[in-house]
């Protein structure tokens, strides 16, 4: 049973490039051109031949680039224009929180707000009576309910519409990037209310830039590249060839520049990625190892982690270091280090090798991660320096947060009773 | 467009809601609150008044018209429905814009907001001119009164045929707004509202006789304003046909455009 059927959609968006900013009456009469003017002259394509099907009761994460057609495909599934060809077909109610609060009107109250809204959105006024409290509730707006909207913060607007959005109670939920706006407790409340529509056998289609959210929350991904469909399936699979394209692409960012050399260490916030060097040594292939020899994108906190690079020497070497560094998705560094700094000492290197850095255990919580891989000579300069052109991610069932998670436990005694599995971040 | 109009149908709820909504925020955080719809149509009717029965008294014929500013009123009244909704209904999808691309519903529930609105104050009038009248000693009730809800309705399909006509044109052809203002200046003053169809030279009886508006300030004013029986019913199903016609024609164009409204706003 699908909850959606896409079936070959496209979605072409019509550009009027004769008509500058937009049209006038007057010109379009002067040129005799009014039934012209209303045809487009070139045409873009939003979507371009998408065909899925999304389960009853599955969750589907969207994922890619800005303007890949995400949220185009979104509208079109809740209903929000049509496709240029193919059809879209959904069983049971829709609800999208596409923009949360939309046709709020500022001047009067968030109880009005909420039963103009729960009908634009199709309840009746009565079913929107029903589950008033429960909306107010949500929104934790207790007697602002009464002010006119205006008077609102932003959180307490977004709250509103989300409490409406989500209490139309739909068979199908459509998200686009809400959870972006949010505060941690906003955000924490959403999830909790997606698992409880999962709970209940309601479809969710979820687009999202979070790639943890997606492997931590969807049953599938699908992957839109410039309108068309790259990936679909298991999310960690798509997941993971995603994060690889993006690094791909980020390569052909060559820089000859002569930056400071080394893995830099703690410093280095902002770094952005690139290959730099007088490429007397390359790297010729980096590749993350799993515990069982797969190589990955994906780890487990807590697990080994095999860093296999395999070098070539143009010509032979006696001044020679190679080095790693772990840093953030926001390029704070973990972990830096090199062959010198560990007292090795560089004897001779010619033609091809490899080295290996193992990891016994990968304590850093749930992210993103990248990686630098570098040779250079001992005073610095660099022969082959590969910035941040590596990426992982650490997975996790723990939501702790920060960088690190040492291995740790909890002791209790005196009067405190406290339960629990005990686990005590031990992966 | 059958389907569509099963939902328009389905969305009477909102409507109404929505209706009460403009005219409840329209009116909060004003001292004077619902008056002020009438400022404008009573300050026309005073200056219309002094103009054309102290300074220019001396040229009007013909003093059937008497009291002057109870028969202005029945005319402004309806115009004043009638412009204000057109004059809206050129803005409405746009400064809806953030519902047609984000929320799924049918986008002529706007237009028809506006019109309604239009027609909530158009009834309050009513009231107003009911008290005016009381005041110049003319009786309020009469046979006639039963044509009131007829011509009200013509109206009303009229201006919503026009309404849904502008409101998706203009989206495409944002001028029409301009345009429109200008216009109904125009309209105004070639539609007797500030003098009788009587005054009317002959031979420019029959231009006037294609305006539609003609009919219905005419209906008005026989029903309110002039005694004895309701002689214009004829014109004025004609008109409630054309007025069908033109509705017709202005949601077939707008059905015809929704698709491109989302993109276009």
């Amino acid at each position: 049973m699908h909850a959606v059927e896409i079936r070959d959609v496209r979605k072409i968006y019509r550009r009027y490039g004769r008509r500058k900013s937009f049209g006038t009456l007057k010109s379009a009469l002067l040129s005799g051109s009014v039934l012209k003017n209303l045809r487009p002259d070139s045409a873009f394509h939003a979507l371009d031949g998408v065909t899925l099907d999304v389960r009853q009761g599955s969750t589907l994460g969207i994922i890619g680039r800005n303007g890949s057609g995400k949220s185009s495909l979104l509208k079109l599934i809740a209903g929000v224009g049509k496709p240029s060809s193919g059809t879209i077909h959904v069983s049971g109610r829709v609800s999208a929180l596409i923009e949360l609060g939309a046709g709020f009107h500022p001047e009067i109250s968030g109880r009005e707000n909420v039963f103009i809204n729960g009908m634009m959105l199709g309840l009746s006024k009565a079913e929107v009576a029903r589950r008033f409290d429960e909306i107010v509730a949500f929104a934790e707006l207790g007697d602002f309910i009464d002010e006119p909207v205006k008077t609102y913060s932003s959180g307490m607007y977004m709250r509103l519409g989300f409490a409406v959005a989500i209490n139309v109670d739909p068979d199908v939920l459509l998200v686009d990037e809400v959870l972006a706006v949010g505060d941690e407790g906003f955000t924490h409340k959403c999830l909790e209310k997606f698992a409880e529509f999962r709970r209940r056998g309601k479809t969710i289609v979820l687009v999202t830039h979070m790639l943890d959210l997606v492997t931590r929350l969807c049953d599938e991904a699908l992957w839109l590249d410039t309108g068309r469909v790259r990936g679909h399936g298991d999310p960690k699979r798509v997941v993971d060839a995603y994060l690889t394209e993006v690094a791909g692409t980020d390569d052909h960012a060559v820089s000859a520049a002569t930056e400071p050399p080394a893995e830099s260490g703690a410093s280095e916030t902002n770094g952005r990625a690139g290959r730099w060097g007088s490429q007397e040594a390359i790297i010729e292939h980096v590749e993350l190892v799993r515990a069982d020899g797969q190589p990955v994108h994906v780890f487990d906190s807590g697990q080994p982690m095999r860093i296999r690079v395999a070098v070539r020497a143009a010509r032979p070497l006696h001044d020679f270091v190679f080095g790693i560094g772990i840093f953030t998705a926001d390029g704070v560094c973990c972990f830096a280090t090199n062959t010198q700094i560990e007292g090795r000492v560089p004897r001779e290197w010619a033609g091809g090798g490899s080295f290996t850095v193992d990891i016994d255990r990968l304590d850093l919580v749930a992210g993103a991660y990248k990686l630098d891989v570098a040779v250079h000579r001992q005073d610095g300069v660099p022969y082959d320096y590969h910035r941040l052109l590596y990426s992982f991610r650490v997975a996790s069932p723990l939501k702790d947060t920060g960088i690190y998670r040492p291995q740790h436990r909890w002791l209790f005694d005196g009067g405190i009773g406290i339960s629990g599995t005990g686990e005590d971040g031990q992966l | 467009m059958l389907a569509n109009l099963r939902q328009v149908f389905r969305y009477r709820a909102l409507i109404s809601s929505l209706v009460a909504r403009e005219l409840k925020a329209r009116y909060r955080g004003s001292v004077l609150g619902f008056f002020w719809t009438f400022v404008n149509p009573l300050l026309l009717l005073g200056i219309y008044t002094f103009v054309f029965t102290v300074v220019l008294s001396g040229t009007r014929v013909g003093a059937r018209s008497e009291p002057y500013a109870l028969f202005l009123f029945c005319g402004i009244l309806p115009w004043t429905w009638f412009q204000s909704s057109l004059l809206e209904s050129c803005s409405v999808l746009i400064a809806g814009g953030n519902l047609i691309r984000k929320v799924l519903f049918p986008a002529e529930i706007l237009p028809a907001v506006t019109v309604l609105t239009g027609l909530v104050n158009f009834c309050l009038g009513l009231l107003v001119f009911a008290g005016v009248a009381i005041s110049y000693g003319r009786p309020v009730i009469s046979g006639d009164l039963i044509w009131l809800p007829v011509i009200i309705l013509v109206q009303l399909a009229l201006t919503l045929g026009l309404s849904l006509l502008l409101s998706s044109l203009t989206v495409h052809f944002r001028d029409l707004r301009d345009l429109m203002g200008n216009l109904l200046t125009l309209w105004f003053w070639s539609t007797p509202i500030l003098y009788t169809v009587a005054e009317v030279p002959e031979r420019f009886r029959a231009v006037f006789a294609l305006n539609p508006f003609t009919h219905l300030a005419v209906a008005y004013q026989e029903v309110l304003f002039f005694d004895g029986p309701f002689t214009g019913w004829r014109p004025l199903l004609a008109l409630g046909a054309f007025a069908l016609l033109v509705l017709f024609f202005g949601y077939f164009v707008f059905d015809r455009l929704r698709d491109t409204l989302a993109e276009e706003v």
